[in-house]
C-alpha cells in the first residue's frame, strides 16, 4: 500500500513537472488564458489527491460500522439481540456500565443477605459452645441441661437452613459474574471499531503530509503549552509504572502526603 | 473517635458509594448518607450538620476537587475532615488536593484496611488538634 502511494506521489510529482514546464512556455509566449488554465489544473491536481484519500476514509468508515452492526446481528441469543438494537459505540458501552452495575448490585445484595446469617451462625454456635463447656465441667443443673438440650436441637435445624441459604446466594453471586464474558464481548467490539478508525486517520494524516511537502505548506509548530499543573481527570492509570507523573500506589501516595508535611 | 458521627458519602457510582457504605458500616460506622456528584452534595454539607466527607474525584458538573475547594471556602464547613477516594493517581493532583486542604488521599483500589488506617489517622489527628 505504501509502495503504490509512493508510486502515486512520483505520478504527481512527474505530472506537476510537466504542467510546470508548459506553464512557462505559456507565460513566455504571453498566452495568459492558457497559464491560467494550467494554474488552476495544478491546483485541482494537488487538491484530488487529498479528496480522493477523504472519500476513501468515509467509505471505510461507513463500512466499518456497517460491519460492527451486521456482526453483531448476526450473534444469537436474547442478549445479542438487545444489542443489536443499539446503533453506535457509545450505546454499546452504556451497555456494558449498566451490565456491571447489574452484577456489582446483585453481588453486593446477596453478600449483605449473607453477612447477618453468618454472624448469628457464629454468635449461636459461640453461646452454645461455652454451655457445652460448662456441661463438661459439670457446672449445669438438669433444667439448664434440658434447655441446652432444646437449643442444640434448633441450632443445628437452622444451621442447616442457614447454610442452604447461604451456598444460595454464592450461587447468585457466582451467576452475577456473566457480565464479564458479555460486557468483554461488546468491549472487544468497539476495541476493533477504534483501531480502524485510528487506521484509517494514520492514512489520512499521511496523505495530507504529503501533500503538504509536494506543495510546500508549512505549517506553524504550535508552542503554546498548557500554564500550571494538570489536574484534570484521569480516571484510573493502566500502567502507572511507564509514567513519571503519576504515583504506582498507596505507599506513593503517603509518601508523597508525608513529604508534603502531612 | 465518635461512630455516630454524621458521614457523607460522594461518588457518581453508586456500586462505589455502596462499597464505601459497606466498609463503614464494617468499622461501626451507620450514620451515612450519599451524594452522586459536588453539586448535590454541597447542599446537603451546609443544611446537614456532617461530620466527615468521603469524596470521589472525578464526578460530572462538580468535581471531588471542587467541592473540597467549596467546603474550605465555606465558613460554617471550612474545617470539615475531607477523604478523598480516588482513581486520579497524578502527583500534581496528589499536590493540589493537599494545597486545597484535603485530609487524607486514598487511591483506588483500596483496602478495606488502607480506608480504616487514613480515618484512625484523620481523627487522631482532628482530635489532638481540638
Amino acid at each position: 500500500m505504501l509502495g503504490a502511494e509512493n508510486a502515486g506521489h512520483r505520478e504527481l510529482l512527474a505530472d506537476l513537472k510537466d504542467r510546470a514546464q508548459a506553464l512557462v512556455e505559456k507565460l513566455e509566449g504571453g498566452d495568459i488564458p492558457g497559464a491560467t488554465e494550467l494554474i488552476r489544473h495544478i491546483n485541482e491536481m494537488r487538491d484530488r489527491s487529498i479528496y480522493q484519500e477523504v472519500g476513501k476514509l468515509t467509505r471505510a468508515l461507513h463500512q466499518a460500522i456497517v460491519d460492527f452492526e451486521i456482526d453483531t446481528a448476526k450473534a444469537a441469543g436474547a442478549e445479542a439481540e438487545k444489542m443489536s438494537k443499539m446503533a453506535n459505540a457509545q450505546e454499546r458501552l452504556d451497555y456494558v456500565i449498566n451490565l456491571t452495575e447489574k452484577a456489582a448490585d446483585k453481588t453486593m445484595d446477596m453478600v449483605e443477605e449473607g453477612i447477618p446469617v453468618a454472624a448469628r451462625l457464629g454468635e449461636t454456635a459461640r453461646e452454645l459452645h461455652q454451655d457445652w463447656q460448662r456441661l463438661i465441667r459439670r457446672e449445669m443443673n438438669p433444667e439448664e441441661f434440658r434447655q441446652l438440650y432444646h437449643r442444640i436441637d434448633a441450632f443445628l435445624a437452622s444451621a442447616s437452613e442457614d447454610s442452604a441459604g447461604l451456598s444460595n446466594n454464592f450461587n447468585e453471586i457466582l451467576m452475577a459474574q456473566d457480565f464479564q464474558d458479555l460486557s468483554g464481548q461488546v468491549i472487544r467490539k468497539v476495541i476493533t471499531l477504534v483501531q480502524e478508525v485510528e487506521v484509517q486517520l494514520v492514512n489520512l494524516m499521511r496523505m495530507a503530509s504529503q501533500v503538504e511537502d509536494i506543495t510546500g505548506i508549512v505549517r506553524p509548530i504550535d508552542r503554546t503549552a498548557p500554564r500550571g499543573p494538570d489536574i484534570s481527570p484521569e480516571g484510573p492509570q493502566i500502567k502507572p509504572e511507564t509514567r513519571v507523573d503519576v504515583v504506582s500506589g498507596q505507599d506513593d501516595v503517603d509518601e508523597l502526603l508525608s513529604s508534603l508535611g502531612f | 473517635m465518635d461512630k455516630n458521627m454524621k458521614i457523607l458519602i460522594v461518588d457518581d457510582f453508586s456500586t462505589m458509594r455502596r462499597i464505601i457504605k459497606n466498609l463503614l458500616r464494617d468499622l461501626g460506622f451507620t450514620n451515612t448518607a450519599e451524594a452522586d456528584d459536588g453539586h448535590t452534595a454541597l447542599p446537603m454539607l451546609q443544611n446537614g450538620n456532617f461530620d466527615f466527607l468521603i469524596t470521589d474525584w472525578n464526578m460530572p458538573t462538580m468535581t471531588g476537587i471542587d467541592l473540597l475547594r467549596a467546603v474550605r471556602a465555606d465558613a460554617k464547613l471550612k474545617s470539615l475532615p475531607v477523604l478523598m477516594v480516588t482513581a486520579e493517581a497524578k502527583r500534581d493532583q496528589i499536590i493540589e488536593a493537599a494545597q486545597a486542604g484535603v485530609n487524607g488521599y486514598v487511591v483506588k483500589p483500596f483496602t478495606a484496611a488502607v480506608l480504616k488506617e487514613k480515618i484512625d489517622k484523620i481523627f487522631e489527628r482532628v482530635n489532638a488538634s481540638q
